[in-house]
């Protein structure tokens, strides 16, 4: 019964969303239930800020696949400009059609005009795409990593979801996409933008949801073993580390031991397995020396 | 995947008031008393700070008509998703949260970087003893002599007047700042390399006919500077200059220029210092700054803004005495790691000027090594070199062995 197409309509309270989260291996709390719920019911982006591997982008992807709904994703970058995030038009097969059409002999300059400047050759880039695909989950990713001039038109398509071309006119999207942005905050985005959306600031899991996520996501993963390796991601992340593990870092460090047979963390393995958590020379040196392998934590 | 059969464009309710009027219909009482309650409640979050305004109060009202309002755990997401611009808005919320509504609410977070308050000598900026003698609280030096004069003097030993003087002065100060290639195009009429796309565009304009070829350019944008102003109690003296300095950068360069206040804290201040009036963005500032005339902990402030990633590719300025508080090998390492991601470190030392300074309290000593340029700060004349550094008029000075030791 869950595996039929949901739609949005189909959801209605924030606790059967958070059952097919859960049913696609999504364990959210109270705050991202709603967060995504509301983002659903109300037609609004959802703005997700937090550090790197807390599962922004994985919202998404599983709110596509509750949705049934392609994930359409835009990675933003410096210089992302409207050719490469809204519409482009296809050069080539203009010009091959405008040959073409010399050949057999067209002499209407206004009817080959309309002809050349037609749908067909506009190549749809990821937010044209979105406002044509329905339904569709639009994913603009590190939306902090783009510039101003990205943000004022992201801003513009993202007010009405329509994008207007100037020798077409406004395609308008019949359903709006479901919309989530996510930002490491390594600026500020624009008040106007987040004003427009839904913001939520989403933490580290706690200790029993890791333990939890763990062994959803790992079925080989004991108890043991997953409550040993979120206790240790827990103490790298108070560590005060360069770069603080992630759900998905502890995933990988988790399938790493597992790869290995360990059933717990044992500081042997861990020690040897540490580049799957901690991506920094600084950070393992300082691990090894606060001793946050050992099953006691540095304590003893 | 690939399932996208049409929905019914109904299955999905408008975004706006809609929510609201469901209420509404229901009992048009009730909705009001809601509506009260909602503006009430925005506006205690307007007085913590919190920037909740009408168009958020509204998207408040339409989320709440979506959610069971008779949970007060539903009203404390709702109004948290919608209200709330930032991780620093979230212990005003909860505080507010829990003050009007009082009960339902969900567990206390964890405050992050509780502020510790460090007691310790301070520093006495030198000749600070000669003021009563040299600055007579009269009308500011007007003649340009005056002022050439006033440019060399140390800042800690002006009077009021003659400081409100250098304050006029850093405000007229030229912000420029030295261009880095984006990575955006712009078309250029006169060289650079080929644009394929408005090249071809004015192709078909001729209707296929090979046409004059277009070409682009990079665009220049100024390079960004993070400056971090310390403003523990040894350098009292100087920070209000220099967040006048501070206050001249943001307003040249609104877009490309971070400034942080350090003390026992990293606090973001570059909002108050968008503000047009030299006095309004100071008393901005010093309402922003909760740890004015502490302790210094460089280290922790250093790792806390490269946990920010902001210092990549960009000018970072750090205007401090260097008298840390925190451990020298953590500010040194932060300090190594920085050099290797900000395009260039400037430290800004007012003691520098005095010519008997000498580079030797711990935390300096940790941190010149990963430093390019080690520049003054006291008088008028060192803000002014500064600025024509930070503009790219001048190269970089010998300044990275400055008695470092190391």
């Amino acid at each position: 019964m869950l595996r039929r197409t949901t739609t949005i309509s189909d959801i209605d309270a924030p606790a059967r969303l958070a059952e097919l989260l859960d049913h696609h291996d999504y364990l959210a709390d109270e705050g991202v239930t709603t967060a995504a719920y509301l983002a659903l019911k109300m037609g609004r982006p959802l703005f997700l800020e937090g550090e790197a591997g807390v599962g922004k982008t994985e919202l998404a992807k599983t709110l596509a696949a509750i949705l049934g709904a392609p994930l359409i994703r835009l990675q933003c970058h410096e210089g992302l400009d409207a050719a490469q995030a809204m519409y482009d038009w296809d050069f080539p097969r203009q010009l091959l059609h405008l040959k073409a059409a010399e050949a057999a002999g067209a002499a209407d300059v206004a009817a080959l005009e309309g002809e050349i400047y037609d749908r067909r050759f506009l190549v749809a880039r990821p937010l044209l795409r979105a406002l044509e695909t329905q339904p569709s989950v639009l994913l603009v990713d590190e939306i902090d990593r783009a510039d101003d001039e990205f943000e004022a038109f992201l801003l513009e398509v993202l007010s009405d979801f329509t994008i207007s071309v100037p020798e077409i006119g406004t395609i308008r999207a019949v359903t709006p996409p479901v919309v989530v942005l996510t930002s490491n905050r390594t600026r500020e985005v624009h008040d106007a933008l987040k004003r427009r959306c839904l913001y939520h600031w989403l933490e580290h899991p706690g200790f029993d949801r890791e333990v939890a996520i763990l062994r959803r996501r790992l079925p080989g993963c004991a108890e043991r073993l997953a409550a040993d390796v979120a206790r240790a991601a827990g103490r790298m992340r108070a560590a005060g580390l360069l770069k603080p593990p992630g759900i998905a870092e502890t995933l990988d460090w988790a399938e790493a031991l597992l790869t290995l047979g360990a059933a717990e963390l044992d500081p042997v393995l861990a020690a040897a397995t540490l580049g799957a958590v901690l991506k920094h020379r600084e950070d393992q040196e300082a691990v090894r020396a606060q001793r946050l392998l050992t099953p006691d934590g540095g304590r003893g | 995947m690939a399932d996208a059969r049409p929905r019914p464009p109904a299955g999905r309710d408008t975004p706006g008031p809609g929510g609201v009027t469901d209420a509404r219909e229901t009992a048009a009482g009730d909705a009001m008393r809601i509506a009260r309650v909602v503006t009430g409640f925005a506006r205690a979050l307007r007085a913590a700070g919190v920037a909740a305004d009408h168009h958020r109060t509204g998207n408040f009202l339409a989320a709440l008509g979506h959610l069971d309002a008779a949970d007060g755990r539903n009203v404390y997401w709702a109004g948290r998703l919608t209200l709330c611009a930032g991780p620093g808005d979230l212990p005003g919320y909860d505080r507010c949260f829990a003050a009007y509504f009082s009960g339902g609410l969900p567990p206390q977070r964890r405050a992050r970087g509780t502020t510790v308050t460090v007691t310790r000598p301070v520093a006495v900026p030198y000749g600070a003893g000669e003021r009563e003698g040299t600055g007579e609280p009269g009308a500011p030096p007007a003649t340009a002599s005056d002022i050439e004069v006033l440019r060399h003097r140390d800042v800690a030993r002006m009077s009021e007047a003659e400081r409100r003087e250098v304050h006029r002065l850093l405000a007229l100060l030229r912000g420029a700042r030295q261009p880095r290639r984006s990575r955006r195009h712009r078309p250029s009429p006169h060289g650079g390399a080929a644009d394929p796309r408005r090249t071809i565009r004015e192709i078909l304009r001729h209707g296929g006919e090979p046409a004059r070829l277009r070409r682009r350019v990079r665009e220049d944008r100024p390079r960004r500077v993070v400056m971090l102003v310390d403003v523990s109690g040894s350098m009292a003296a100087y920070a209000g200059t220099l967040l006048r300095f501070a206050h001249a950068l943001v307003r040249a360069e609104p877009r490309a220029t971070e400034v942080f206040s350090a003390g026992t804290r990293l606090t973001r201040i570059t909002a108050a210092l968008r503000r047009r009036d030299p006095g309004l963005a100071m008393d901005e500032c010093f309402a922003a700054i909760p740890d004015w005339s502490g302790g210094t902990r460089l280290g922790e402030e250093l790792r806390a803004l490269l946990r920010l990633p902001d210092p990549r590719g960009a000018i970072v300025v750090i205007a401090s005495d260097g008298w840390e508080r925190g451990p020298a090998d953590l500010l040194g390492a932060q300090m190594a790691r920085l050099s290797r991601l900000a395009r260039r470190v400037v430290w800004v030392n007012p003691h520098k000027g005095d010519p008997a300074y000498r580079p030797l309290t711990a935390g300096i000593r940790a941190a010149l090594p990963y430093v390019t340029d080690f520049v003054a700060g006291h008088s008028l004349a060192a803000y002014e070199e500064l600025a024509a550094l930070l503009a790219g008029d001048r190269p970089v000075r010998a300044a990275r062995k400055g008695g470092a030791g190391a």
